[in-house]
């Protein structure tokens, strides 16, 4: 069974569907790239997955186990956090916030895996640093790493790359790849399909028309679709 | 000048107003960190404002406890105001300017119609820039105040690590499932509670001052919320205490004294973070 699956899905704001008719699975360890322009409603599916704002109609359910708190979630950046005073390490705990919502301060369990998945980042050595001061690839790295103590099971991930330079892009890519690897659900969206079709498995393109389907069937077809897209 | 002091001390009166101030002072620059950081600060000033109208009704139904009208009133405008900031159709900067301005105007209309002192103008003034009221508390005013500020900040301690979480990133922790509602709400009322606290100690037009300059000094020369949070907390309690004293001794208004104290503090706390070349 799938941890996540669409059936009709139409989404979007108090009743009026930004995107319509959406039929998707996504099964454990899968990679689903969702790619489409700018204001077409991706951020908007992926609200309604993680369960924000309902679906205008059809059903969007979880299964395999998979409780919807259990999924990570990579927002994009807000204006606040460029200026805001937080130390990486304080960050990445925040990320234990719902495992531990009965309780008001972090246990060392917390703490453990806090630091267990800044290693994994690549962050541990800049624990104390101050998350202001950091790269843009830096901050996305540890913004990752928060995700990852929310979640173990799927990660959602809205324009990770955004405002990245070329390489960093690159390596942001490399370690998304690495966690799906991992046996890590991976969701992104993403506007740069050539890149992120590199390692998905499963291409969304929310787009004129709408196209589901794994990584190959996306490639036989997916730039005549790419071009009707561009024509309508 | 010691011996002046020490005279000033065996007052009652003055006892009651270090304490008080020093607890509205730690209060208030708790909370200022996570209004500054959301872009709340405006959200202090519309209500301290809400509170000055709430007063002005208070005085003219010539209550003898008007915090039992001024908290509620306030607390409410909190919510409101929350939630009319996060209704994207209506702008929650123009709601908040529309209702502390009227409820400035109409404090100050209520206070002239049904005014009961021939000293108006003194009688505003007082109230929005606190200039001797805290010198006239009466202890059960005090107890108020010290059960009020011990409630703010068990509920800070408590919920350090939820305030952090929802201030850095709203999306983040709903999404892990913390109910970011609730605790905007609880984050509201705590600011509304802590307005009305600190009307005593500088007057209603002052109130944001007291807020917003520790965190934003403190913001100056550290880089995680833990040091900024602790360090305005501690620069808050002494340029409270240094501005009061200082009142007392040169005979200066309490609530523009302790501001200019904090201002100055702000300065050198700049200075010190542009000399240093960066946070630590
Ligand atoms: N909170 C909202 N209320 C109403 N409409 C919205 C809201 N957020 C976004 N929209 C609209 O929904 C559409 C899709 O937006 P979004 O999902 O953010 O696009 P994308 O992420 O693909 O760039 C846009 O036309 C946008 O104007
Ligand atoms: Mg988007």
């Amino acid at each position: 069974m799938a941890q996540l699956i669409a059936k009709d899905l139409c989404v979007g704001y108090e009743g009026r569907a930004v995107l319509r008719n959406l039929n998707f699975e996504i099964s454990a360890g899968d990679y689903l790239c969702i790619a489409g322009e700018n204001g077409s409603g991706k951020s908007t599916l992926m609200k309604t997955i993680l369960g924000f704002i309902p679906p205008v109609s059809g059903t969007i359910m979880t299964g395999d186990g998979l409780q919807r708190n259990e999924i990570g979630y990579l927002p994009q950046q807000t204006l606040i956090q460029k200026d805001f005073p937080a130390s990486v390490e304080e960050i990445v705990l925040s990320g234990r916030q719902g495992n531990s919502s009965s309780r008001f301060f972090y246990s060392r369990e917390d703490r453990q895996i806090a630091s267990k998945n800044m290693e994994r980042m690549g962050v541990r050595n800049l624990a104390r640093s101050c998350y202001r001061l950091l790269s843009g690839g830096q901050q996305q790295r540890v913004l990752l790493a928060r995700a990852l103590c929310a979640a173990e099971k799927m990660l959602l991930l809205d324009e990770p790359v955004a405002g990245l330079d070329p390489k960093v892009t690159e390596e942001m890519y490399a370690l998304v790849a690495g966690l799906n690897r991992e046996g890590m659900t991976i969701v992104m969206i993403s506007h740069d399909l050539d890149m992120a079709v590199h390692d998905a498995k499963h291409i969304l393109y929310v787009g004129k028309p709408v196209f589901y389907g794994s990584r190959q069937e996306y490639l036989k077809c997916g730039l005549s679709l790419k071009k009707a897209g561009d024509s309508v | 000048m010691t011996a002046r002091l020490l005279m000033y001390l065996g007052y009652p009166f003055v006892r009651y107003a270090l304490i008080v101030g020093v607890l509205i002072a730690l209060c208030s620059s708790l909370l200022g960190v996570t209004l500054v950081l959301r872009r709340f600060s405006y959200i202090g000033d519309g209500l301290s404002h809400v509170a000055f109208g709430a007063l002005a009704i208070a005085s003219v139904m010539n209550l003898t406890n008007r915090m039992l009208v001024i908290l509620p009133v306030t607390v409410i405008s909190a919510v409101l105001l929350l939630r009319t900031g996060q209704n994207t159709k209506v702008k929650g900067d123009a709601a908040i300017a529309m209702i502390s301005v009227g409820a400035l105007a109409f404090g100050y209309l209520l206070m002239n119609l049904f005014a009961t002192s021939s000293n108006l103008a003194g009688d505003v003034c007082t109230t929005l820039f606190g200039s001797t009221s805290i010198l006239t508390l009466t202890s059960a005013d005090v107890w108020i105040c010290i059960a009020m500020s011990i409630a703010v900040l068990l509920i800070f301690v408590l919920f350090y690590n939820k305030i952090f979480a929802v201030t850095f990133d709203e999306t983040f922790s709903k999404a892990a499932g913390v109910r970011v509602e609730r605790y905007n709400l609880l984050i509201a009322v705590v600011i509304a509670v802590i307005i009305v606290l600190a009307m005593n100690l500088v007057g209603s037009l002052l109130i944001s001052a007291l807020i917003i300059f520790p965190a934003l000094s403190a913001m100056r020369l550290f880089g995680n919320f833990k040091s900024v949070t602790v360090f305005s907390a501690v620069l808050s309690v002494i340029c409270a205490l240094s501005g009061m004293l200082i009142s007392i001794l040169a005979g200066t208004p309490v609530g523009s004294t302790i501001v200019a104290v904090d201002v100055l503090a702000f300065v050198l706390c700049s200075a010190a973070g542009r000399m240093r070349g960066g946070v630590l």
